[in-house]
């Protein structure tokens, strides 16, 4: 079986997984376990966006 | 007069190295969160689990490389380190053949870094389990 993900949703779906590991590992209470968890993944996909933008300017 | 920092003994004794904290992380790296569910942290485990079998599983689906020991390269046994953490995934990958699709492609690469990294998380996974079952961490 193939999975085709386009560069975005592949770039989410690792935010995501990878957040929760960070989230559990890193913080000790579970509020802070999701609080982390939920930074990790704003930054992961903020920095998408950043690095898209970026891109786009270096094209022109 | 007392020493200004802790000696080694009396950090032993803080953390007692138990059964527990040799058995989880062992347990954790062979099958990602099976630490955490063996020290009762069954949601945290849980989560664990799905993640790093999600990861390495859509690696392999993007048609992601799995390292073999013996690549020479110093990437390639680099790679091998990374993809070793995820235990027992690893090993029944090598065993069923998987990941020797010769794509080369975007989706292909991102795969192989999918593996990777599933296997690197799953090592801070079980080094967690080590930590709770020393009491470092509740």
């Amino acid at each position: 079986m193939t999975i085709a993900l386009t560069h975005f949703s592949a770039a989410v779906v690792f935010a995501l997984f990878t957040s929760i590991v960070f989230g559990i590992t890193q913080k000790n209470s579970t509020k802070e376990q999701v609080r982390y968890g939920l930074y990790c993944f704003a930054m992961f996909v903020g920095g998408v966006f950043v690095a898209g933008w970026l891109m786009w300017l270096i094209r022109r | 007069m007392p020493k200004a920092t802790p000696d080694k003994a009396a950090q032993t004794a803080e953390y007692p190295l138990t059964n527990n904290a040799i058995i989880a992380p062992i347990l954790g790296w062979i099958i990602p969160g099976a630490g955490h569910i063996f020290l009762k942290r069954y949601v945290r485990g849980l989560l664990l689990l799905i993640s790093i079998f999600a990861m390495f599983f859509i690696g392999l689906g993007m048609n992601g490389r799995i390292y073999k020991p013996n690549g020479g390269d110093i990437l390639d046994i680099l790679g091998f380190v990374g993809d070793v953490g995820a235990g027992g995934l690893y090993f029944l990958a090598r065993i069923m053949d998987w990941g020797n699709a010769l794509a080369a492609n975007a989706a292909a690469d991102y795969g192989k870094t999918f593996i990777i990294v599933a296997g690197l998380l799953n090592f801070i996974a079980a080094a967690d389990a080590h930590h709770i079952a020393l009491g470092k961490k509740p």
